[in-house]
């Protein structure tokens, strides 16, 4: 799963898993904050290229990441989105706090 | 004519079907997956488009997550050990889906904490978990993915959640 983590210069690159739900949550949330701390990076990148599911729990790994990060001005992204997750992004607002690229 | 024939029969088959799906599962977080494919397998017979799939495996999702961290609440069932009056011995979640022509219902149970205030859980964003990241997004997920939501729930007497569905693809093949 370690691998699923990179930084990139100023950029955390996370690959989410197939299925993202409360199971791979907590995992997620805590690697990724570990990388926030312990390389001071500025922004975070969800990568849903493998993702196929996602239920709200995904949606609370993305607001936690957001509010540690935007505090100190960074930006949250998400990329390689399919339909059925844009759409759970978007029922929640959060293209509104987040930037979703293709 | 006669493939048509048989097609067509094929066809009444299908919507008339009564399956019924009935399991009990721990309520631990590697059971969310199991539980949503279970239902995904369980609506295949109605030739579900995929946004359907998808929007009943999220539901579940939600509904069995609810019930494993909110319903089994672990300070709740510590206190419940304490005070000896603990009925089952590993905590249960269960599931009952039912198919009557192309609806779809379902009902996810825990005996567990309960709801003090139904409304004011269901309202979106709403969580008694912050600290978990919970996005108190479940009950309005259930909701925007389902045609029709329903919770009973008591203090100490466990949560129902029944959701409903009506499957696109099985009433166009109706039309045929």
């Amino acid at each position: 799963m370690e691998e699923n983590f990179k930084v990139i210069d100023n950029y955390l690159m996370v690959r989410m898993p197939e299925e993202v739900d409360h199971h791979k949550s907590g995992f997620i949330s805590k690697t990724a904050d570990d990388y926030i701390m312990k390389d001071g990076v500025g922004n975070v990148v969800f990568d849903f290229e493998d993702t196929r599911f996602m239920d709200s729990s995904g949606i609370g790994i993305i607001i936690g990441r957001y509010k540690k990060i935007s505090y100190f001005g960074g930006k949250v992204f998400a990329i390689n989105a399919d339909t059925r997750i844009k759409r759970t992004l978007m029922i929640c607002g959060l293209h509104k706090v987040i930037e979703i690229m293709e | 004519m006669e493939t048509e024939r048989k097609f067509k029969k094929d066809m009444e088959d299908i919507t008339d079907m009564q399956n019924e799906l009935q399991m009990s599962f721990d309520a631990i977080s590697e059971n969310e997956a199991f539980a949503r494919l279970a239902v995904a397998a369980f609506v295949m017979p109605l030739d579900p488009t995929m946004e359907e799939i998808s929007d009943i495996k999220t539901a579940v999702s939600e509904a069995v997550t609810n019930a494993v961290i909110h319903g089994y609440d672990e300070e709740y069932m510590q206190e419940r050990d304490r005070q000896g009056c603990s009925g089952e011995k590993r905590e249960k979640v269960h599931m009952y889906c039912r198919i009557e022509g192309d609806m779809l219902y379902i009902e996810i149970r825990d005996m567990g904490k309960g709801i003090e205030d139904i409304p004011k859980a269901m309202e979106p964003l709403y969580t008694t978990k912050p600290e978990l990241e919970r996005s108190g997004m479940g009950f309005a997920f259930m909701e925007a993915f389902m045609d029709h939501l329903e919770v009973i729930s008591e203090p100490g007497c466990g949560t129902v959640v029944r959701m409903e569905k009506r499957l696109q693809a099985a009433e166009e093949e109706n039309d045929l």
